[in-house]
């Protein structure tokens, strides 16, 4: 298939219209207690450098695996939350390869006989619907980590292994290549991310690496059916360089085809720095596996019962509920989308909006406001002082009329971090909004009597002029007064009423 | 007073310490001193565990003092543990000299139970690389000697543990059983070995051969002490899903009833060409012995026996090239430092493993590689289910089969240098390792001097039966008081 694509380029090698095709490769940790085949900590970060370990996670000869049930079962609802097939019968495979971070010399991982197949994750991008096929999720061990005294292992004057991280249950999401370019890409990654998060599988940490991905993309002439040769890209640390590194991949492969050049089936890793894709290893030197079934571990049969449980408890996913937030709330669908864009985010909006506190103004105050103090104190709502129920209170305050809005953002400023509750302050501080007529009288005589040019405006008929007279007694009661009292007051006052 | 217990039974053992005619420090003193006295000769041990072996006679002679009706059938009693099997910060080789000072941080769990039971472990016994070999010439350190004569080998790859048995040095010991690595030398050794149904005994702790086949077995001079020592390492292990959750039961009570009225298969294919006269006679006779005792014999066929030893040796090296991967100088054992990691990995390994170990892990490792695997490895597998199957259907008709254990006895160091022909000393016990049965070799007689076995193949999960139509044989006769003449002349 190759050859076509190199034989097309001989003839009008200039004109061809390309197009990518791009599969992608998610290895996602387990939110497990414990690790995939022992009793250690799956949180192993900040453990110091080979204390979150045992004879097992270390391969010491002799000892044996045991499957982590928990692992077992988000994995399976993983597969069902990407509406894959279950089958009943599943098993681990051993793949064979020699480095320091593998201490057995082989990874557990699935063969032939994955936990579950043939599952697909639907998305919008653009106003337009895209379906990304699953081919399958399996589960696998992670390796340890290596640091070199030097850039790399090879060139390294010395390796430090760390095996705290060996172990760790991980999950393998392989996506069909039906991804035609590196924004659709970003957006699988963003939803799948999502998802794996919402149903409380995965932390997706890409800087840590507890969410990984790796790309293989080829090109071909756009509608023909042919698949090109295959580059896999791999080191993409974060959405940006998966974009990136994907459209810098696909502008290398049009420009080699274009030349007349033929691509060849490597592994190239994305070089941030250099802002390009770099050869590692070509087709010749891929690993040969040898994988073959587990012995140490006796074949899975996941009952139809297990697989039921699994699936009633799966928490509503992000599409269906900002679907159903934006039915249910009648606000719009951006904003449900991006209400719904953590579980948290979206317990939160439901309960600021409970009866009480308009959807509307919840969903403005918790993308707004909120969301801002939220990055500059890096501390959401639902962990802050003034928590939800606070924020709450606050918005019930504004929108009785108690206070308004430049107050309750003060507030809101000051309660953020270090909590309180709103009404009590209110009270305290007499913060309640102006209403009293006798106060408000007063305060509309005392702008009139000092601002005679606004007043003469007005008078001739500059509508304007009026703003300036609101002002001078907003001013004067430090926000306080009901702006819209005092309107009304101003044109009585000045014979317009 | 040590001479006085060499070479004596557990049961006798057991009956010495409870009448108070020896403690379990005199029983340990007695083994120390038979391993001194002929383990230079005969190669016997790798490493000694004086302080664990101390600390589990006093406990055991407490326990025999105070609450001696705490103390089971092992308490107080030496055994010999296999090299292969992890015991907490004693050096643990497998017999390679790439594992030379890795003093594991846990114990097997089958030591484990040996030691909450009260056995005292004395050594850790001398074996063929990683249970590669049937002559024990294979270990990394130097070979074992048969103690019925030192010119001859004892079988492998538990050869050190059967011969520790044999040379009186304890009266029980562990051993692995891959393809025959209990049962063949218990035949050359002239003791009982007994390797139980797979997944019976734990293998936490067990370093790896083919973790398929390996399994843990007993030896001893009898088929009750073997039995004794079994109950107390059978059974469900956590740390092992292969272990079966079975409930072990009480087969002790088993043991003395008899055959009367048992259906004995005699496989015609374990009496073919290669089978020496000598071992053939004293077979023969033994199954006369069982007709005697009121069983009938039945001829039958297992036809795959000849395949089987090709599948063995797809199955057990693919296994052993995977399991023997992590050997590469990183974390235990021996390390050649080099300016680069592949040359590091390529000297640790060349000059870390012997040639044995180094043809199956080529041999494993080609059977598993892309274009290879349904060739080979998948080949063999479907011939393991028609071994089992055949065996299966075998059952059907009769309750145990009775045969030869090794076509063979002992024969002299250096003989057997083409692997092909050592590989044959397993063609009669290693398709029981294929169908995972319980197995057992007992001494039936002699042959130009040397031991011969018998050996007995039940059902998966027959292990009671298959002690107890052993133990029927013992019943009639004196092969198992035989001693060698190491300890007759003593």
């Amino acid at each position: 298939m190759s050859q076509t694509v190199a034989a097309g380029a001989d003839v009008s090698a200039r004109d061809v219209d390309y197009e990518a095709v791009i599969g992608l490769e998610v290895h996602a940790q387990l939110l497990t207690r414990s690790k995939m085949f022992c009793g250690c900590s799956a949180a192993y970060v900040d453990a110091a450098p080979n204390s979150n370990t045992c004879p097992v996670c270390l391969g010491l000869p002799g000892t044996l695996p045991v499957i982590n049930r928990q692992a077992v079962e988000m994995t399976v609802r993983t597969a069902l939350a990407l509406q894959c097939e279950i089958p009943h019968f599943t098993k681990f495979d051993r793949k064979n390869y020699f480095y320091p971070d593998l201490p057995k010399g082989y990874q557990i991982s699935q063969y032939d006989a994955p936990l579950s197949r043939r599952g697909r994750l639907r998305f919008e991008l653009d106003g337009r619907e895209v379906t990304c096929g699953i081919t399958r999720v399996h589960l696998e061990e992670d390796t340890g980590t290596l640091r070199h005294e030097g850039d790399v292992l090879h060139r390294a004057a010395s390796s430090l292994v760390d095996y705290n991280r060996s172990g760790v249950p991980l999950m393998e999401i392989v996506g069909e290549p039906d991804l035609r370019n590196a924004a659709e890409a970003r957006e699988y990654l963003v939803r799948l991310r999502r998802l794996l998060m919402y149903i409380g599988v995965n932390d997706g940490n890409l800087e840590q690496g507890s969410f990984r991905c790796d790309a293989n993309v080829s090109l071909r002439p756009r509608g023909s059916s042919d698949l090109g040769v295959k580059v896999e890209i791999k080191n993409m640390n974060s959405f940006r360089a998966v974009h990136h590194a994907l459209e810098h991949e696909i502008a290398r492969q049009v420009e080699v085809l274009r030349r007349g050049g033929t691509l060849v089936q490597e592994t190239r890793g994305w070089v941030e720095a250099q802002g390009a894709t770099v050869s590692q290893r070509s087709k010749e030197f891929a690993h040969d596996y040898r994988y073959f079934p587990e012995p140490d571990l006796p074949p899975l049969q996941l009952g139809a019962e297990l697989v039921e449980r699994i699936r009633a408890q799966l928490p509503e996913l992000p599409e269906q509920r900002a679907h159903r937030l934006a039915e249910e709330f009648g606000i719009t669908a951006y904003d449900a989308a991006v209400l719904s864009d953590t579980r948290e985010d979206a317990d939160c909006f439901e309960r600021l909006a409970a009866p009480g506190v308009p959807a509307k103004l919840a969903a403005n105050w918790q993308m707004g406001e909120v969301a801002r103090l939220a990055r500059e104190h890096h501390l959401p709502l639902w962990r802050s002082g003034l928590g939800v129920d606070g924020l709450r209170s606050l918005l019930q305050l504004l929108e009785a009329g108690t206070i308004n809005a430049a107050t309750a953002k003060e507030l809101l400023e000051e309660l953020y971090a270090s909590g309180g509750d709103p009404r009590a302050l209110v009270q305290h501080r007499g913060l309640g909004r102006v209403s009293d007529e006798v106060v408000l009288g007063a305060l509309v005589d005392a702008a009139i009597a000092a601002e005679p040019q606004a007043v003469a405006d007005f008078t001739a008929g500059k509508q304007a002029a009026l703003g300036r007279l609101v002002g001078h007694v907003m001013k004067a009661s430090q926000g306080k007064a009901d702006p819209a009292r005092v309107n009304a007051l101003l044109r009585e006052r000045l014979g317009a009423g | 007073m040590s001479a006085a217990w060499a070479g004596r039974s557990v049961a006798e053992c057991a009956a010495g310490l409870r009448s108070g005619e020896v403690t379990a420090g005199e029983l340990l003193a007695a083994a120390r001193a038979q391993v001194d006295a002929h383990d230079a000769r005969l190669g016997t041990v790798l490493s000694r565990m004086d302080d664990l072996a101390e600390r589990q006679a006093s406990s055991a002679d407490r326990t025999l003092r105070e609450t001696p009706d705490r103390a089971g059938p092992l308490c107080g009693i030496p055994v010999a543990l296999k090299d292969v099997l992890c015991v907490e910060g004693v050096e643990t080789t497998a017999g390679s000299r790439i594992l030379s000072g890795f003093r594991p941080p846990y114990t097997a769990t089958s030591v484990l139970r040996l030691l909450d039971a009260g056995a005292v472990p004395v050594v850790k016994t001398n074996c063929d690389e990683f249970a590669m070999g049937s002559s024990n010439e294979n270990s990394g350190f130097r070979p074992v000697r048969n103690p019925w004569d030192p010119g001859r080998v004892p079988g492998g790859s538990s050869g050190g543990s059967a011969a520790a048995v044999a040379a009186g040095m304890v009266p029980a010991s562990l051993g692995t059983d891959t393809g025959g690595s209990i049962r063949q030398p218990a035949a050359l050794c002239g003791v009982v070995g007994f390797k139980p149904t797979y997944g019976r005994v734990s293998r936490y702790g067990l370093i790896a051969f083919a973790s398929s086949l390996d399994q843990i077995g007993p030896f001893a001079h009898t088929v009750a002490d073997v039995a004794e020592v079994y109950m107390v390492i059978a059974g469900h292990d956590p740390l092992d899903s292969t272990s079966s959750p079975r409930a072990v039961g009480d087969i002790t009570s088993e043991l003395g009833r008899g055959v009367e009225g048992m259906r004995l298969g005699v496989p015609r294919e374990y009496f073919a060409a290669g089978l020496e006269a000598g071992v053939r006679t004293a077979v023969e006779a033994a199954l006369e012995v069982y007709r005697g005792l009121g069983a009938t014999l039945h001829e039958v066929s297992l036809p795959s026996t000849e395949v089987a030893l090709s599948a063995y040796y797809v199955v057990a090296p693919a296994e052993c090239s995977s399991n023997l991967a992590r050997y590469d100088g990183v974390r235990q054992g021996m390390r050649k430092d080099r300016d680069t990691l592949l040359q590091s990995y390529l000297d640790t390994r060349d000059s870390g493993f012997g040639a044995e170990v180094k043809r199956r892990v080529m041999l494993g490792t080609y059977a598993l590689s892309s274009g290879y695997y349904d060739a080979y490895y998948r080949k063999a597998q479907k011939v393991r289910t028609v071994i089992a199957a055949e065996f299966d259907q075998v059952f059907d008709s009769v309750d145990a089969l009775v045969c030869p254990t090794s076509p063979v006895v002992a024969f002299p160091l250096g003989a057997r240098e083409d692997p092909l022909s050592m590989y044959l000393c397993d063609a009669l016990t290693l398709p029981v390792n294929m169908a995972g049965l319980p197995g057992i070799s007992l001494p039936c007689g002699f042959s130009e001097g040397l031991p011969v076995g018998l050996q007995v193949i039940t059902p998966l999960f027959e292990d009671g039966r298959c002690l107890r139509v052993a133990a029927a044989y013992q019943a009639a006769t004196d092969w198992h008081v035989r001693r060698s003449p190491l300890l007759e002349a003593a």
